[in-house]
């Protein structure tokens, strides 16, 4: 049951094979005993799951059920859910019952889906391991020595080990799509502005989209269907029509021009997932699409440039949690400084003040210009090689991540190797483009990511471009060992 | 040395819109705490800010009234700083590009004179909380319900060179705002609040003093003596052989005095930067014209037309025009049929007075506009004199009707027949023989005695002038 | 560029952060490594660049003046560390 896909499930749902339910018990079974070893939830909802299994069954039994109506998934612990922890990752957040909800978790409910529980995450989605998790780290369903990615690594993992039909990711540098290739599961992070950021626990602001993580992309489009859309409470979200994104998953790639960014393909990519990468390329040509090489010439300048916006835009974005409406907050601050200082300072964990640190510098007089300024200017230059490669190609495609999951610990000690492995995903995030990863032939057992990034407001074509690939393909199929 | 004071006021004007500048809580005034203060305003993690559009059109209704330049497109900024009553830890604000550019004030002096006082900017921000310093054990408690108050902060340049013309400034600036609807003007609760640099130099010297900041004044007498108390100050400490340090000082009203709060060089770094979970502010063309058109008169044509269509001296038309609401209920009095000097007089200070005694204003006035007319009607008419009129305003304060009806049903109409009055004029001479024999001597200030005799036994309905009349021929044949 | 012990100090204070005695020459290192990182910045030429704030061209959208929101005050103190008489307490606000 649990290897069926949302389109599968829905429809057995729908025939009155099994019920919401039964599915639901089903999950919930198998994250009692399997994610102990994964470390995947941070928190498991059975009660609430099994309220909205109960409500979905009533709606599929009264014909009013939709795609989503009844199936299992699993929200990242950035996104509010009220009356339900939402700690996104750090101890600051660990009292936090939310008191709203955020409207990708309105409209996912709405749909029918049942929440199963709050996936794990870095702290306040500043990783790209998920070892910053206060919760402390996932591991990797397919090398338990190995990290998920971040910073939806346990989104990541709990898809692939089959612990959640789908999840809700977030993606600000390639926290969705780096733990989904390194996890081998298929992962989307739409437009910016495309799906709404109320709700969702903010690291930096005009980079910040969420997305959904499943295992397949036609089970993206049902997810972002329910979870896109223009939202009047965020100023960011885009008016723009909303396409079923379902109904061109089988169009014909014949004639379509992919772009390859040579900088995408230099010494620093990893010889196995060039060659995974590769091996997609070839089944592209296969479906007719013609292949061309682009340039993004200031793809080297994408991580600089992120170190600074994100980190300046978190460092006033997280100056909210300071131990006075809610939160953590230190014992017997003995004045008002003390109270914001040992309550930041023990409530934030290593990279989330690292990272406050960097932005508050750059923000400060005398260094704005510099910094803050200067990566704005930058962002532009980046922007501006996506457009030139647009009026070329209709998608861009090239590996996730320059390499398959490293192990845990390897990197944790070292910020700026950790930083460069979102060297291909973050011009995505700079430019508001939409992005995805999908998996391509693993390499030595392990997961590896191709990814596709298409036009503003053009997921569909993303979605179809993946979708023709794994209809000619099983390596989405594949399962971790034990799952 | 003869010192020359510079002057330059900040002020912050609460925008009068229903809800908050970036949430829809209420903005209104005096709620238990915290109870409108939603999640939004709380800074709850995941909320986001989305623009009020009537805090915009406040802003430029402003912009238009001073003609400013107005910023096609105007970008919010965080200003980030850390205090309990700033829940995210930033305010926005803006910074580089406020929607209100360079614009000017004409403001008139007690000498006659007016001045042209430069506007630097005005831009659009929130309001913080409050924190009250009642002790919990030691602790402060913090109320939200005034965080995500619109606020507009206007700017002037330091263009100010006397106390009375900043004190007169932001008098001015006051009845603009409240003029153009944009804020209540309510200072006791802090609906409008005044800033003020002062600094000094020699007379004939160009360049500017050292200046301090006076924070948080929320009445013109503070702000008179918060000044005259710094003036002084600085004059104390430069003439001692002292330098003014640059700081902000906070004015102590019981104590009459300005303090320290914090100097420059503690001053906060904040970090500004442009808001990205807001869009640049975008005004077209269409928006500006539309609020041209909707522009209400403003103070200073109003003036200058109560003088000339009304035929009233300046310092009626400026009574008249203190407030829009005055200057429509006496126009509105005037269409009710009153002519202009009496009812110039009427409202300021009958109706006034009435208003001021029993603590009510215009807007619950228990005598409309159509009701004071018809009155004033019926003093032109000499169906009433001025006297009786008195007796008729107060039945229509205690609504027993309009003048009219009142008058019919007291019987106040006054005697205008000399027929009528004749036999009374008659009996009050025949009982009266010493004073007529000491009139008659040369004693003329006697008049009034017979006068007031006619009117004691007309119950004042007399017409005073025919009474007057008809004693004179009696008196003197 | 390099941070040293009192730039990590005065960082630090701005962000009203307390870190670790012991791990401030840590912050220093991880800091200044980060802004080697960031210095490639410093070779391209951007004098006629505009600044790019956001990804979308678009316009701030305006609100109507409405109030939608209702009192919350019990729900939303449930999960504040320290209130008294409905207010959020802290330590004395000097002003």
């Amino acid at each position: 049951m649990h290897n069926k896909t949302i389109a599968e499930l829905g429809a057995g749902l729908r025939a009155g094979e099994f019920s919401s339910v039964e599915l639901t018990r089903h999950f919930l079974k198998r994250i009692d005993s399997l994610d102990e070893g994964l470390n995947c939830y941070i928190t498991v909802t059975p009660d609430v799951a099994l309220q909205a299994a109960e409500a979905a069954d009533q709606r599929i039994s009264a014909g009013d059920a939709g795609p989503l109506t009844g199936i299992p998934i699993a929200q990242k612990d950035i996104f509010c859910t009220q009356g339900v922890k939402t700690s996104c990752g750090s101890r600051m957040l660990d009292s936090f019952i939310s008191p709203y909800d955020a409207t990708v978790v309105e409209r996912l409910n709405a749909a029918g889906v049942v929440m199963l529980g709050k996936a794990n995450m870095d702290e306040f989605a500043m990783g790209s391991s998920n070892e910053t998790s206060f919760y402390g780290p996932v591991r990797n369903p397919w090398d338990r020595e190995r990290v998920p990615g971040g910073s939806s690594g346990g989104s990541a993992a709990l898809v692939a080990a089959r612990l959640a039909v789908a999840a809700t990711g977030t993606d600000t540098g390639g926290s969705i799509r780096q733990p989904a290739a390194l996890c081998g599961i298929t992962g989307l992070k739409p437009t910016y502005g495309r799906v709404s950021r109320y709700g969702m626990i903010a690291f930096a602001s005009s980079l910040d989209q969420g997305g959904p993580m499943t295992r397949s992309a036609e089970d993206a489009a049902l997810m972002l269907q329910a979870m896109a859309g223009f939202d009047p409470r965020d100023s960011t979200s885009a008016e723009e029509p909303l396409p079923d994104f379902s109904a061109g998953l089988n169009d014909s790639l014949q004639g379509l021009k992919i772009g390859l960014p040579k900088e995408y393909f230099d010494e620093g990519l990893d010889a196995g997932v060039a060659a995974s990468v590769e091996a997609a390329i070839e089944e592209y040509r296969k479906l007719g699409a013609e292949v061309v090489e682009i340039s993004l010439p200031n793809t080297h300048l994408a991580v600089p440039t992120y170190y600074v916006v994100a980190p300046a835009e978190c460092s006033s974005n997280l100056s909210r949690f300071d131990g006075v409406r809610y939160g953590y907050r230190c014992e017997d601050p003995k004045d008002l400084e003390d109270l914001y200082k040992r309550s930041r300072g023990e409530g934030f964990g290593e990279e989330v003040k690292r990272r406050i640190m960097i932005g508050t510098y750059a923000l400060s007089a005398g260094y704005y210009d510099a910094y803050y300024l200067k990566a704005q200017k930058i962002r532009h230059l980046i922007s501006d090689d996506f457009k030139a490669a647009f009026e070329q190609v209709d998608v861009v495609l090239g590996p996730s991540t320059p390499t398959t999951a490293f192990g845990l610990g390897e990197k944790a000690d070292d910020p700026v190797t950790m930083y460069l492995n979102d060297i291909y995903t973050i011009a995505a995030n700079l430019a508001g483009l939409p992005g995805m990863s999908v998996p391509v032939e693993p390499v030595e057992g392990m997961p590896v990511g191709l990814q596709l990034i298409g036009n503003y407001f053009d997921e569909a074509k993303l979605l179809n471009v993946a979708h023709k690939l794994q209809q000619v393909t099983d390596w989405h199929k594949l399962a971790p060992e034990g799952c | 040395m003869q010192w020359e004071t510079v002057i330059g006021l900040e002020v912050h004007a609460q925008l009068a819109t229903k809800s908050k500048i970036f949430s829809g809580a209420s903005t209104a005034y005096g709620a238990a705490p915290n109870t409108q203060a939603c999640n939004v305003d709380l800074a709850f993690p995941g909320v986001l800010p989305v623009l009020n559009r009537e805090a915009v059109n406040c802003a430029l209704k402003f912009g238009v009234a001073v003609g400013a330049e107005i910023g096609k497109r105007s970008v919010f900024a965080r200003k980030n700083y850390f205090y309990p009553d700033l829940p995210k830890g930033y305010q926005i604000s803006q910074f580089e590009l406020p929607i209100v550019g360079k614009g000017e004030l004409t403001v008139e002096l007690e000498s006659g004179e007016s001045k042209v006082i430069g506007i630097t900017r005005a831009h659009l921000e929130e309001d913080a909380g409050k924190s009250l310093h009642e002790d919990f054990h030691g602790l402060s408690g913090i109320d939200l319900n005034r965080a995500g108050t619109p606020l507009l902060e206007i700017v002037s340049e330091p263009d100010m060179r006397s106390i009375k013309e900043a004190v007169a400034y932001a008098r001015k600036i006051h009845q603009l705002v409240v003029y153009l609807g944009i804020c209540d003007g309510n200072m006791q609760e802090g609906s409008f609040r005044v800033d003020a640099n002062l600094s000094i130099r020699p007379y004939g010297q160009e360049a500017f003093g050292t200046r301090t900041e006076l924070k948080n004044i929320n009445s013109f007498r503070f702000l008179e003596r918060a000044l005259n108390y710094e003036l002084e100050r600085q004059i104390d400490v430069v003439e001692g052989g002292g330098r003014i340090v640059q700081e902000t000082r906070l004015y102590d009203a019981d104590k009459d005095e300005t303090r320290s709060m914090r100097s420059k060089e503690e001053a906060n770094d904040y970090r500004y930067f442009p808001d990205p979970d807001l869009l640049p502010v975008e005004i077209d063309e269409s928006l500006l014209e539309q609020i041209r058109d909707e522009m209400p008169e403003l103070p200073t044509a109003k003036l200058q037309r109560f003088i000339q269509t009304y035929a009233l001296g300046e310092k009626e038309a400026n009574a008249l025009t203190a407030s829009r609401p005055l200057a429509d209920y006496f126009e509105a009095v005037v269409n009710a049929g009153g002519e202009t000097k009496i009812a110039a007089n009427w409202v300021t200070m009958e109706l006034g007075g009435a208003l001021n005694k029993a603590g009510l204003n215009l807007a619950n006035s228990p005598v409309s506009p159509e009701q004071m007319g018809g009155l004033l009607k019926r003093i032109a008419d000499k169906t009433i004199s001025g006297k009786i009129a008195k007796q008729v305003f107060e039945a229509i304060w205690n609504g027993e009707g309009d003048a009219d009806t009142v008058i019919k049903a007291k019987g106040l109409k006054q005697i205008t027949d000399t027929g009528a009055m004749e036999p009374i004029v008659d009996e009050i001479i025949a009982n009266n023989p010493k004073q007529v024999e000491q009139f008659r001597a040369g004693k003329e200030k006697l008049l009034g005695f017979f006068v007031g005799q006619v009117m004691k036994a007309t119950r004042g309905k007399a017409n005073p002038e025919q009474v007057n009349e008809l004693l004179l021929k009696k008196l003197k044949a | 560029m390099s941070l040293d012990r009192s730039d990590i100090e005065k960082i630090a204070h701005l962000a009203r952060m307390a870190v670790d005695e012991d791990r401030i020459e840590g912050y220093a290192t991880d800091l200044s490594n980060i802004l080697g990182l960031v210095a490639q910045m410093d070779d391209v030429e951007t004098d006629d660049v505009t600044p790019m704030a956001h990804p979308l061209h678009m316009a701030q959208r305006l609100r109507v003046d409405e109030v939608t929101e209702v009192n919350r005050r019990e729900d939303f103190q449930a999960i504040a560390p320290k209130v008294e008489s409905d207010l959020y307490l802290v330590p004395k606000v000097i002003e």
